[in-house]
Protein backbone atom coordinates (compact mmCIF):
# COMPACT_ATOMS: atom_id res chain seq x y z
CA UNK A 1 0.00 0.00 0.00
CA UNK A 2 1.53 3.40 -0.95
CA UNK A 3 1.67 6.28 1.19
CA UNK A 4 -0.57 8.69 -1.19
CA UNK A 5 -3.52 5.55 -1.14
CA UNK A 6 -3.12 5.49 2.78
CA UNK A 7 -3.70 8.95 2.80
CA UNK A 8 -6.83 9.13 0.60
CA UNK A 9 -7.93 6.50 3.10
CA UNK A 10 -7.85 8.06 5.88
CA UNK A 11 -8.76 11.19 4.18
CA UNK A 12 -11.98 10.20 3.56
CA UNK A 13 -12.88 8.70 6.62
CA UNK A 14 -13.45 11.98 8.05
CA UNK A 15 -15.70 13.18 5.54
CA UNK A 16 -18.39 10.57 5.37
CA UNK A 17 -18.55 10.81 9.37
CA UNK A 18 -18.83 14.46 9.07
CA UNK A 19 -21.30 13.96 6.21
CA UNK A 20 -23.40 11.36 8.32
CA UNK A 21 -23.20 14.32 11.13
CA UNK A 22 -23.90 17.36 9.32
CA UNK A 23 -25.78 16.84 6.60
CA UNK A 24 -27.17 13.00 5.80
CA UNK A 25 -29.02 12.46 9.10
CA UNK A 26 -30.74 16.02 9.90
CA UNK A 27 -32.54 15.19 6.28
CA UNK A 28 -33.29 11.64 7.69
CA UNK A 29 -34.57 13.64 11.07
CA UNK A 30 -36.65 15.91 9.18
CA UNK A 31 -38.09 13.78 6.91
CA UNK A 32 -39.35 11.87 10.29
CA UNK A 33 -40.63 14.54 11.64
CA UNK A 34 -42.24 15.83 8.38
CA UNK A 35 -44.14 12.14 8.04
CA UNK A 36 -44.94 12.36 11.98
CA UNK A 37 -46.10 15.56 11.13
CA UNK A 38 -48.59 15.18 8.55
CA UNK A 39 -50.07 11.21 10.52
CA UNK A 40 -50.77 13.66 13.14
CA UNK A 41 -52.72 16.33 11.15
CA UNK A 42 -54.39 13.35 9.42
CA UNK A 43 -55.22 11.93 12.41
CA UNK A 44 -56.50 15.19 13.77
CA UNK A 45 -58.31 15.88 11.01
CA UNK A 46 -59.96 12.82 10.99
CA UNK A 47 -61.03 13.11 14.82
CA UNK A 48 -62.02 16.80 14.32
CA UNK A 49 -64.90 15.83 11.69
CA UNK A 50 -65.78 13.10 14.04
CA UNK A 51 -66.46 15.72 16.92
CA UNK A 52 -67.82 18.21 14.48
CA UNK A 53 -71.15 15.74 13.70
CA UNK A 54 -71.10 14.89 17.04
CA UNK A 55 -71.11 18.14 18.77
CA UNK A 56 -73.28 19.53 16.09
CA UNK A 57 -75.78 17.09 16.21
CA UNK A 58 -75.69 16.82 20.57
CA UNK A 59 -75.40 20.67 20.80
CA UNK A 60 -78.53 20.90 18.27
CA UNK A 61 -80.29 17.84 19.99
CA UNK A 62 -79.41 17.44 23.84
CA UNK A 63 -81.11 20.66 24.84
CA UNK A 64 -84.85 19.09 22.81
CA UNK A 65 -84.30 15.31 24.68
CA UNK A 66 -86.95 16.09 27.57
CA UNK A 67 -88.86 13.77 29.56
CA UNK A 68 -91.93 14.86 27.57
CA UNK A 69 -89.59 13.74 24.62
CA UNK A 70 -89.05 10.42 25.65
CA UNK A 71 -91.99 9.61 27.45
CA UNK A 72 -95.32 11.50 25.33
CA UNK A 73 -96.77 9.99 22.34
CA UNK A 74 -96.20 12.14 19.04
CA UNK A 75 -98.97 14.45 18.13
CA UNK A 76 -99.15 16.49 14.83
CA UNK A 77 -97.26 13.82 13.02
CA UNK A 78 -94.40 14.29 15.54
CA UNK A 79 -94.26 18.18 15.32
CA UNK A 80 -95.49 18.14 18.60
CA UNK A 81 -95.42 15.76 22.41
CA UNK A 82 -93.06 13.13 22.02
CA UNK A 83 -91.27 9.64 20.64
CA UNK A 84 -92.44 7.09 22.61
CA UNK A 85 -94.27 4.72 20.63
CA UNK A 86 -91.36 5.10 17.97
CA UNK A 87 -89.57 4.19 21.17
CA UNK A 88 -91.70 1.19 21.73
CA UNK A 89 -91.61 0.74 17.43
CA UNK A 90 -87.93 0.55 17.49
CA UNK A 91 -87.17 -1.68 20.72
CA UNK A 92 -89.93 -4.25 19.31
CA UNK A 93 -88.44 -4.74 15.79
CA UNK A 94 -84.87 -4.50 17.10
CA UNK A 95 -85.08 -7.24 19.71
CA UNK A 96 -87.27 -9.29 17.66
CA UNK A 97 -84.67 -9.14 14.74
CA UNK A 98 -81.74 -9.64 16.68
CA UNK A 99 -84.09 -12.96 18.68
CA UNK A 100 -84.83 -14.41 15.32
CA UNK A 101 -81.43 -13.68 13.50
CA UNK A 102 -79.02 -14.99 15.95
CA UNK A 103 -79.99 -18.79 16.60
CA UNK A 104 -80.19 -18.88 12.67
CA UNK A 105 -76.65 -17.21 12.39
CA UNK A 106 -74.78 -19.21 14.88
CA UNK A 107 -76.87 -22.49 13.64
CA UNK A 108 -75.42 -21.79 10.12
CA UNK A 109 -71.83 -20.95 11.17
CA UNK A 110 -71.67 -24.00 13.19
CA UNK A 111 -72.98 -25.97 10.42
CA UNK A 112 -70.34 -24.26 7.52
CA UNK A 113 -67.45 -24.42 10.15
CA UNK A 114 -68.25 -27.80 12.48
CA UNK A 115 -70.09 -29.95 9.92
CA UNK A 116 -69.85 -29.47 6.26
CA UNK A 117 -66.89 -30.73 4.72
CA UNK A 118 -66.22 -27.86 2.74
CA UNK A 119 -67.82 -28.88 -0.77
CA UNK A 120 -68.82 -26.61 -3.61
CA UNK A 121 -71.82 -25.90 -2.43
CA UNK A 122 -70.86 -24.69 0.95
CA UNK A 123 -68.39 -22.27 -1.04
CA UNK A 124 -71.60 -21.23 -3.02
CA UNK A 125 -73.25 -20.52 -0.24
CA UNK A 126 -70.45 -18.39 1.41
CA UNK A 127 -70.41 -16.68 -1.54
CA UNK A 128 -73.53 -15.47 -1.82
CA UNK A 129 -73.39 -14.48 2.31
CA UNK A 130 -70.67 -12.15 1.99
CA UNK A 131 -72.53 -10.65 -1.46
CA UNK A 132 -75.54 -10.27 0.94
CA UNK A 133 -73.72 -8.18 3.25
CA UNK A 134 -72.67 -6.02 0.57
CA UNK A 135 -76.74 -5.30 -0.55
CA UNK A 136 -77.81 -1.93 -0.50
CA UNK A 137 -80.24 -1.58 2.37
CA UNK A 138 -83.06 -0.57 0.27
CA UNK A 139 -82.80 -3.46 -2.13
CA UNK A 140 -83.89 -5.68 1.34
CA UNK A 141 -86.47 -3.03 2.20
CA UNK A 142 -87.74 -3.73 -1.71
CA UNK A 143 -87.92 -7.37 -1.13
CA UNK A 144 -89.22 -7.41 2.14
CA UNK A 145 -92.06 -5.54 0.49
CA UNK A 146 -92.60 -7.92 -2.07
CA UNK A 147 -92.22 -11.25 -0.07
CA UNK A 148 -93.37 -10.74 3.78
CA UNK A 149 -95.74 -7.51 3.01
CA UNK A 150 -97.11 -8.56 0.63
CA UNK A 151 -97.19 -12.31 -1.20
CA UNK A 152 -96.78 -13.35 2.78
CA UNK A 153 -99.94 -11.14 3.28
CA UNK A 154 -98.13 -9.38 6.66
CA UNK A 155 -99.08 -6.13 5.71
CA UNK A 156 -96.38 -3.23 6.46
CA UNK A 157 -95.82 -4.88 10.15
CA UNK A 158 -93.40 -5.21 12.88
CA UNK A 159 -92.92 -8.55 11.59
CA UNK A 160 -92.48 -7.50 8.12
CA UNK A 161 -89.32 -5.54 9.30
CA UNK A 162 -88.04 -7.75 12.19
CA UNK A 163 -87.68 -10.27 9.14
CA UNK A 164 -86.48 -7.87 6.76
CA UNK A 165 -83.86 -7.31 9.62
CA UNK A 166 -82.92 -10.59 9.49
CA UNK A 167 -81.93 -10.86 6.43
CA UNK A 168 -79.91 -8.02 6.48
CA UNK A 169 -77.98 -8.74 9.71
CA UNK A 170 -77.73 -12.29 9.46
CA UNK A 171 -74.59 -12.69 7.01
CA UNK A 172 -72.64 -10.51 9.91
CA UNK A 173 -73.52 -12.82 12.77
CA UNK A 174 -72.67 -15.79 10.59
CA UNK A 175 -69.59 -14.50 10.01
CA UNK A 176 -68.36 -13.22 13.26
CA UNK A 177 -69.58 -16.46 14.80
CA UNK A 178 -67.42 -18.03 12.35
CA UNK A 179 -64.82 -16.75 13.06
CA UNK A 180 -64.92 -17.03 16.85
CA UNK A 181 -65.52 -20.72 16.05
CA UNK A 182 -61.93 -20.84 14.21
CA UNK A 183 -60.15 -19.45 17.36
CA UNK A 184 -61.01 -22.32 19.14
CA UNK A 185 -57.72 -24.66 19.41
CA UNK A 186 -58.88 -28.15 17.64
CA UNK A 187 -57.67 -29.77 21.22
CA UNK A 188 -60.57 -28.47 23.35
CA UNK A 189 -62.77 -30.45 20.95
CA UNK A 190 -60.31 -33.52 20.92
CA UNK A 191 -60.22 -33.55 24.84
CA UNK A 192 -64.09 -33.48 24.87
CA UNK A 193 -65.01 -36.24 21.99
CA UNK A 194 -62.21 -38.31 23.95
CA UNK A 195 -64.40 -38.46 27.11
CA UNK A 196 -67.30 -40.34 24.81
CA UNK A 197 -68.69 -36.82 24.32
CA UNK A 198 -71.27 -36.98 20.81
CA UNK A 199 -70.06 -33.87 18.85
CA UNK A 200 -72.95 -31.51 19.27
CA UNK A 201 -72.47 -31.58 22.90
CA UNK A 202 -68.96 -30.73 22.43
CA UNK A 203 -69.89 -28.09 20.12
CA UNK A 204 -72.67 -27.00 22.68
CA UNK A 205 -70.43 -27.24 26.33
CA UNK A 206 -66.92 -26.68 25.04
CA UNK A 207 -66.74 -24.96 21.57
CA UNK A 208 -69.54 -22.46 22.00
CA UNK A 209 -69.11 -21.06 25.42
CA UNK A 210 -65.38 -20.31 24.15
CA UNK A 211 -67.00 -18.41 21.44
CA UNK A 212 -69.58 -16.39 23.84
CA UNK A 213 -67.61 -12.52 23.28
CA UNK A 214 -67.36 -13.14 19.23
CA UNK A 215 -70.74 -14.37 19.04
CA UNK A 216 -72.06 -11.67 21.12
CA UNK A 217 -69.57 -9.30 19.13
CA UNK A 218 -72.11 -10.19 15.92
CA UNK A 219 -74.60 -9.58 17.77
CA UNK A 220 -73.80 -5.99 18.83
CA UNK A 221 -72.72 -5.06 14.91
CA UNK A 222 -76.06 -6.53 14.03
CA UNK A 223 -78.32 -4.50 16.18
CA UNK A 224 -76.12 -1.19 15.26
CA UNK A 225 -77.37 -1.95 11.81
CA UNK A 226 -80.56 -2.66 13.12
CA UNK A 227 -80.87 0.49 14.90
CA UNK A 228 -79.73 2.72 12.33
CA UNK A 229 -81.60 0.97 9.17
CA UNK A 230 -84.45 3.11 7.44
CA UNK A 231 -84.59 2.08 3.81
CA UNK A 232 -85.02 -1.27 5.07
CA UNK A 233 -88.19 -0.53 7.19
CA UNK A 234 -89.43 2.22 5.10
CA UNK A 235 -91.06 -0.68 3.19
CA UNK A 236 -91.92 -2.52 5.50
CA UNK A 237 -92.93 -1.41 8.49
CA UNK A 238 -95.03 1.10 7.51
CA UNK A 239 -94.42 4.00 9.42
CA UNK A 240 -97.97 4.19 12.12
CA UNK A 241 -97.14 6.72 15.06
CA UNK A 242 -99.56 4.55 17.81
CA UNK A 243 -97.68 1.91 19.96
CA UNK A 244 -97.71 -1.15 18.21
CA UNK A 245 -100.10 -3.42 19.94
CA UNK A 246 -99.19 -6.75 17.84
CA UNK A 247 -96.70 -8.46 15.58
CA UNK A 248 -99.14 -7.69 12.62
CA UNK A 249 -99.37 -3.95 13.51
CA UNK A 250 -97.75 -1.03 11.90
CA UNK A 251 -94.78 1.17 13.55
CA UNK A 252 -91.80 3.46 13.20
CA UNK A 253 -88.66 3.22 14.24
CA UNK A 254 -86.56 6.28 15.62
CA UNK A 255 -84.63 6.32 12.46
CA UNK A 256 -87.50 6.15 10.23
CA UNK A 257 -89.17 8.92 12.40
CA UNK A 258 -86.03 10.80 12.11
CA UNK A 259 -86.19 10.51 7.98
CA UNK A 260 -89.67 11.88 8.08
CA UNK A 261 -89.17 14.46 10.17
CA UNK A 262 -86.73 15.90 8.16
CA UNK A 263 -88.12 15.01 4.53
CA UNK A 264 -91.15 16.32 5.40
CA UNK A 265 -89.56 19.43 7.32
CA UNK A 266 -91.93 18.92 10.35
CA UNK A 267 -90.02 19.80 12.97
CA UNK A 268 -86.38 20.46 13.20
CA UNK A 269 -85.88 20.48 17.08
CA UNK A 270 -87.27 17.31 16.88
CA UNK A 271 -85.93 15.84 14.35
CA UNK A 272 -82.08 16.92 15.62
CA UNK A 273 -83.24 15.43 18.95
CA UNK A 274 -84.08 11.99 17.62
CA UNK A 275 -80.53 12.54 15.76
CA UNK A 276 -78.57 12.87 19.28
CA UNK A 277 -80.91 10.09 20.51
CA UNK A 278 -79.55 7.46 18.06
CA UNK A 279 -76.10 8.41 18.44
CA UNK A 280 -76.38 7.95 22.45
CA UNK A 281 -77.82 4.76 22.18
CA UNK A 282 -75.05 3.68 19.46
CA UNK A 283 -72.38 4.63 21.59
CA UNK A 284 -74.18 3.31 24.68
CA UNK A 285 -74.39 -0.27 23.05
CA UNK A 286 -70.78 0.10 21.36
CA UNK A 287 -69.48 0.74 25.43
CA UNK A 288 -71.58 -2.26 26.57
CA UNK A 289 -70.52 -4.74 24.30
CA UNK A 290 -66.49 -3.86 24.78
CA UNK A 291 -66.89 -4.06 28.24
CA UNK A 292 -69.17 -7.13 27.79
CA UNK A 293 -66.74 -8.33 25.46
CA UNK A 294 -63.60 -8.00 27.51
CA UNK A 295 -65.10 -9.36 30.56
CA UNK A 296 -66.26 -12.66 28.33
CA UNK A 297 -62.62 -13.00 27.24
CA UNK A 298 -61.11 -12.93 30.82
CA UNK B 1 -64.06 -71.42 22.77
CA UNK B 2 -62.53 -71.92 25.83
CA UNK B 3 -59.27 -70.34 24.98
CA UNK B 4 -61.37 -67.45 23.67
CA UNK B 5 -62.34 -66.71 26.56
CA UNK B 6 -59.28 -66.76 28.12
CA UNK B 7 -57.75 -64.59 25.25
CA UNK B 8 -60.68 -61.84 26.33
CA UNK B 9 -59.75 -61.86 30.07
CA UNK B 10 -56.15 -61.58 29.43
CA UNK B 11 -55.97 -59.07 26.41
CA UNK B 12 -57.64 -55.53 26.19
CA UNK B 13 -56.98 -55.30 22.11
CA UNK B 14 -56.33 -57.48 19.81
CA UNK B 15 -55.34 -56.26 16.62
CA UNK B 16 -55.31 -58.20 13.49
CA UNK B 17 -54.05 -57.48 9.76
CA UNK B 18 -54.71 -53.68 10.22
CA UNK B 19 -54.04 -51.13 7.43
CA UNK B 20 -55.09 -47.44 7.29
CA UNK B 21 -54.87 -45.36 4.68
CA UNK B 22 -54.78 -41.16 4.35
CA UNK B 23 -55.95 -41.25 0.37
CA UNK B 24 -53.05 -42.40 -1.39
CA UNK B 25 -50.77 -42.79 1.48
CA UNK B 26 -50.20 -45.92 3.78
CA UNK B 27 -50.35 -45.03 7.14
CA UNK B 28 -50.07 -48.37 8.83
CA UNK B 29 -49.07 -51.94 7.29
CA UNK B 30 -50.62 -55.09 8.04
CA UNK B 31 -50.38 -54.67 12.05
CA UNK B 32 -51.18 -57.46 14.52
CA UNK B 33 -50.65 -56.95 18.00
CA UNK B 34 -51.97 -58.41 21.37
CA UNK B 35 -52.25 -55.41 24.11
CA UNK B 36 -52.69 -57.24 27.39
CA UNK B 37 -54.54 -56.06 30.56
CA UNK B 38 -53.60 -53.92 32.95
CA UNK B 39 -50.36 -53.55 31.76
CA UNK B 40 -48.14 -50.61 30.29
CA UNK B 41 -47.55 -50.95 26.34
CA UNK B 42 -45.02 -48.62 25.05
CA UNK B 43 -45.14 -47.58 21.43
CA UNK B 44 -41.10 -46.20 20.40
CA UNK B 45 -40.18 -45.33 16.80
CA UNK B 46 -39.15 -42.11 14.81
CA UNK B 47 -41.17 -39.68 13.71
CA UNK B 48 -43.67 -40.51 11.61
CA UNK B 49 -43.79 -44.17 12.08
CA UNK B 50 -47.60 -44.27 12.45
CA UNK B 51 -47.83 -44.99 16.13
CA UNK B 52 -49.75 -42.07 16.83
CA UNK B 53 -52.30 -42.83 13.64
CA UNK B 54 -52.17 -46.23 15.60
CA UNK B 55 -53.28 -45.51 19.04
CA UNK B 56 -55.67 -42.82 17.68
CA UNK B 57 -57.40 -45.74 15.89
CA UNK B 58 -57.84 -47.57 19.16
CA UNK B 59 -60.41 -45.05 20.57
CA UNK B 60 -61.44 -44.51 16.93
CA UNK B 61 -60.38 -40.82 17.04
CA UNK B 62 -58.72 -41.18 13.69
CA UNK B 63 -62.60 -40.90 12.95
CA UNK B 64 -61.91 -37.36 13.09
CA UNK B 65 -59.43 -37.16 10.15
CA UNK B 66 -60.81 -36.71 7.05
CA UNK B 67 -59.96 -39.40 4.17
CA UNK B 68 -58.93 -42.08 7.13
CA UNK B 69 -59.40 -45.16 6.06
CA UNK B 70 -59.41 -48.55 8.20
CA UNK B 71 -59.40 -52.17 7.27
CA UNK B 72 -58.88 -54.83 9.39
CA UNK B 73 -59.93 -55.83 13.02
CA UNK B 74 -59.53 -54.18 16.28
CA UNK B 75 -61.36 -56.17 19.06
CA UNK B 76 -61.36 -54.47 21.85
CA UNK B 77 -63.00 -56.76 24.95
CA UNK B 78 -63.38 -59.27 22.32
CA UNK B 79 -65.81 -56.85 20.14
CA UNK B 80 -64.95 -55.13 16.90
CA UNK B 81 -64.73 -51.42 17.58
CA UNK B 82 -65.11 -50.72 13.71
CA UNK B 83 -67.99 -52.55 13.12
CA UNK B 84 -71.50 -51.18 12.97
CA UNK B 85 -72.72 -51.99 15.97
CA UNK B 86 -69.88 -50.72 18.29
CA UNK B 87 -71.28 -47.32 19.87
CA UNK B 88 -68.23 -44.80 19.53
CA UNK B 89 -69.09 -42.86 22.55
CA UNK B 90 -69.36 -45.86 24.51
CA UNK B 91 -66.32 -46.50 23.70
CA UNK B 92 -64.57 -43.61 24.11
CA UNK B 93 -65.60 -44.17 27.48
CA UNK B 94 -64.16 -46.91 28.40
CA UNK B 95 -60.83 -46.04 26.13
CA UNK B 96 -59.93 -42.38 27.33
CA UNK B 97 -57.19 -40.26 25.85
CA UNK B 98 -54.39 -38.06 27.34
CA UNK B 99 -53.11 -35.62 24.42
CA UNK B 100 -49.25 -34.14 24.08
CA UNK B 101 -50.23 -31.15 24.74
CA UNK B 102 -52.08 -30.21 28.39
CA UNK B 103 -55.51 -29.50 27.18
CA UNK B 104 -57.71 -28.67 29.91
CA UNK B 105 -60.77 -27.31 28.68
CA UNK B 106 -61.09 -23.48 29.30
CA UNK B 107 -63.42 -23.91 31.96
CA UNK B 108 -62.51 -24.39 36.05
CA UNK B 109 -60.90 -27.29 37.50
CA UNK B 110 -64.19 -28.76 38.92
CA UNK B 111 -65.74 -28.53 35.78
CA UNK B 112 -62.95 -30.00 33.99
CA UNK B 113 -63.37 -32.95 36.35
CA UNK B 114 -66.86 -33.49 36.35
CA UNK B 115 -67.67 -33.34 32.50
CA UNK B 116 -66.96 -36.03 31.58
CA UNK B 117 -69.25 -38.23 33.91
CA UNK B 118 -71.97 -35.34 33.25
CA UNK B 119 -71.74 -36.85 29.54
CA UNK B 120 -72.66 -39.96 30.63
CA UNK B 121 -75.55 -39.00 32.53
CA UNK B 122 -74.19 -38.08 36.45
CA UNK B 123 -75.21 -35.01 37.93
CA UNK B 124 -75.98 -36.09 41.68
CA UNK B 125 -73.87 -33.19 43.15
CA UNK B 126 -72.57 -35.28 45.87
CA UNK B 127 -71.47 -38.08 43.69
CA UNK B 128 -69.65 -35.38 41.30
CA UNK B 129 -67.70 -34.19 44.20
CA UNK B 130 -66.53 -37.87 44.97
CA UNK B 131 -65.30 -38.28 41.55
CA UNK B 132 -63.46 -34.27 41.76
CA UNK B 133 -61.64 -35.78 44.99
CA UNK B 134 -60.94 -39.01 43.78
CA UNK B 135 -59.67 -38.51 40.53
CA UNK B 136 -57.52 -35.46 42.03
CA UNK B 137 -55.98 -38.08 45.09
CA UNK B 138 -55.17 -40.86 41.99
CA UNK B 139 -53.33 -38.06 40.26
CA UNK B 140 -51.48 -36.61 43.30
CA UNK B 141 -53.01 -33.00 43.03
CA UNK B 142 -55.24 -32.96 45.51
CA UNK B 143 -53.81 -30.87 48.14
CA UNK B 144 -52.14 -28.51 45.38
CA UNK B 145 -56.22 -27.99 43.89
CA UNK B 146 -58.47 -28.54 47.17
CA UNK B 147 -58.69 -24.86 47.79
CA UNK B 148 -58.86 -23.67 44.09
CA UNK B 149 -61.52 -26.45 42.55
CA UNK B 150 -63.55 -23.68 41.33
CA UNK B 151 -60.51 -21.23 39.74
CA UNK B 152 -59.34 -21.78 35.98
CA UNK B 153 -57.57 -24.78 35.05
CA UNK B 154 -55.75 -22.79 33.08
CA UNK B 155 -54.26 -21.10 35.46
CA UNK B 156 -51.92 -24.11 36.59
CA UNK B 157 -48.60 -24.88 35.36
CA UNK B 158 -48.25 -27.46 32.55
CA UNK B 159 -47.51 -29.87 34.82
CA UNK B 160 -50.66 -30.00 36.83
CA UNK B 161 -53.04 -29.70 33.88
CA UNK B 162 -51.70 -32.80 31.92
CA UNK B 163 -52.36 -34.69 35.59
CA UNK B 164 -55.92 -32.80 35.55
CA UNK B 165 -56.06 -33.95 31.85
CA UNK B 166 -55.36 -37.55 33.42
CA UNK B 167 -57.44 -37.07 36.34
CA UNK B 168 -60.51 -35.91 33.60
CA UNK B 169 -59.80 -39.11 31.77
CA UNK B 170 -59.98 -41.39 34.92
CA UNK B 171 -63.07 -39.52 35.52
CA UNK B 172 -65.32 -41.19 33.54
CA UNK B 173 -63.61 -45.11 34.92
CA UNK B 174 -61.67 -46.26 31.39
CA UNK B 175 -60.47 -49.59 31.36
CA UNK B 176 -57.66 -47.96 28.84
CA UNK B 177 -56.15 -44.93 28.73
CA UNK B 178 -53.99 -43.99 25.54
CA UNK B 179 -51.65 -41.52 25.91
CA UNK B 180 -49.84 -39.75 22.80
CA UNK B 181 -46.54 -38.36 23.77
CA UNK B 182 -47.83 -37.22 27.51
CA UNK B 183 -44.63 -35.40 28.86
CA UNK B 184 -43.01 -34.40 25.63
CA UNK B 185 -44.23 -30.52 26.20
CA UNK B 186 -42.77 -30.88 30.00
CA UNK B 187 -39.83 -30.38 32.29
CA UNK B 188 -38.16 -33.14 33.67
CA UNK B 189 -39.83 -32.79 37.25
CA UNK B 190 -43.23 -32.71 35.74
CA UNK B 191 -41.94 -35.48 34.17
CA UNK B 192 -40.93 -37.36 36.50
CA UNK B 193 -43.92 -36.91 38.27
CA UNK B 194 -46.19 -38.36 35.21
CA UNK B 195 -43.71 -41.25 35.14
CA UNK B 196 -43.98 -42.05 38.95
CA UNK B 197 -47.99 -41.57 38.18
CA UNK B 198 -48.54 -44.09 35.58
CA UNK B 199 -46.64 -46.46 37.41
CA UNK B 200 -49.25 -46.07 40.13
CA UNK B 201 -51.92 -46.66 37.52
CA UNK B 202 -50.60 -49.76 35.98
CA UNK B 203 -52.26 -52.93 37.15
CA UNK B 204 -55.34 -50.79 37.55
CA UNK B 205 -55.40 -49.47 34.06
CA UNK B 206 -54.39 -50.73 30.63
CA UNK B 207 -52.01 -48.01 29.69
CA UNK B 208 -50.84 -47.77 25.93
CA UNK B 209 -48.32 -44.86 25.70
CA UNK B 210 -46.63 -43.24 23.07
CA UNK B 211 -43.14 -42.30 23.12
CA UNK B 212 -39.95 -40.42 22.09
CA UNK B 213 -38.11 -41.11 25.00
CA UNK B 214 -36.33 -44.40 24.96
CA UNK B 215 -35.57 -44.53 28.82
CA UNK B 216 -39.09 -43.54 29.65
CA UNK B 217 -40.15 -46.81 27.63
CA UNK B 218 -37.29 -48.50 29.18
CA UNK B 219 -38.71 -47.35 32.71
CA UNK B 220 -42.92 -47.37 32.14
CA UNK B 221 -43.69 -50.16 29.77
CA UNK B 222 -44.10 -53.79 30.29
CA UNK B 223 -44.61 -54.50 26.70
CA UNK B 224 -43.02 -52.43 23.66
CA UNK B 225 -43.89 -51.96 20.39
CA UNK B 226 -41.54 -50.58 17.61
CA UNK B 227 -43.18 -48.99 14.37
CA UNK B 228 -41.12 -47.91 11.34
CA UNK B 229 -42.59 -46.35 8.34
CA UNK B 230 -45.74 -47.58 9.19
CA UNK B 231 -45.06 -51.52 10.06
CA UNK B 232 -44.44 -53.13 13.48
CA UNK B 233 -41.31 -54.49 13.64
CA UNK B 234 -41.32 -56.01 17.12
CA UNK B 235 -43.42 -56.10 20.02
CA UNK B 236 -42.18 -58.02 23.20
CA UNK B 237 -41.53 -57.70 26.52
CA UNK B 238 -39.75 -54.29 27.57
CA UNK B 239 -36.93 -56.31 28.85
CA UNK B 240 -36.31 -57.70 25.95
CA UNK B 241 -36.78 -55.20 23.96
CA UNK B 242 -33.97 -53.15 25.36
CA UNK B 243 -31.42 -55.98 26.10
CA UNK B 244 -32.06 -58.48 23.12
CA UNK B 245 -33.81 -57.27 20.39
CA UNK B 246 -35.03 -59.86 17.89
CA UNK B 247 -35.16 -57.73 15.14
CA UNK B 248 -31.94 -56.22 13.62
CA UNK B 249 -33.52 -52.54 13.29
CA UNK B 250 -35.08 -52.50 16.80
CA UNK B 251 -31.48 -52.82 17.88
CA UNK B 252 -29.79 -49.94 15.84
CA UNK B 253 -32.65 -47.85 16.48
CA UNK B 254 -33.13 -48.44 20.47
CA UNK B 255 -29.18 -47.64 20.14
CA UNK B 256 -29.34 -44.55 18.68
CA UNK B 257 -28.00 -45.60 15.25
CA UNK B 258 -30.91 -43.69 13.74
CA UNK B 259 -34.21 -42.13 14.29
Amino acid sequence: MTESVKKRQSGIRPVTETSLKGRKAPRKEAHEKAFFGMIWAVAGLTLAVLFLILGFILVKGVPHITWTFLSKEPEALGAEGGIFSVIVGTLAVTVLAVLISTPIGVAGAVYFSEYSKGGRIIKIIRFFTEVLAGIPSIIFGLFGFAFFVVYMQMGWSVIAGALTLTLMILPTIVRTTEEALKTVPMSYREGSLSLGATKWYTIKKVVLPCCKGGILTGVILGVGRAIGETAALMLTIGGSLNIPTSLFSSTRTIALHLYMLASEGISDDKTYACAALLIMIVLLINTAANRIGRNISK
Amino acid sequence: MISNVKTTNDLAFKIRDLNLHYGDFHALKDIDIDIPRHKVTALIGPSGCGKSTFLRTLDRMQDTVEGAKVEGEILFDGEDIYSKECDVTDLRKKVGMVFQRPNPFPKTIYENLVYGPKVHGITDKKRLDEIVERTLKEVALWDETKDRLHTSALGMSGGQQQRLCIARCLAVEPEVILMDEPTSALDPVATAKIEGLLHDLSGKYTVVIVTHNMQQAGRVSDQTAFFLLGELLEVNSTEKIFSAPDNKKTEEYISGRFG
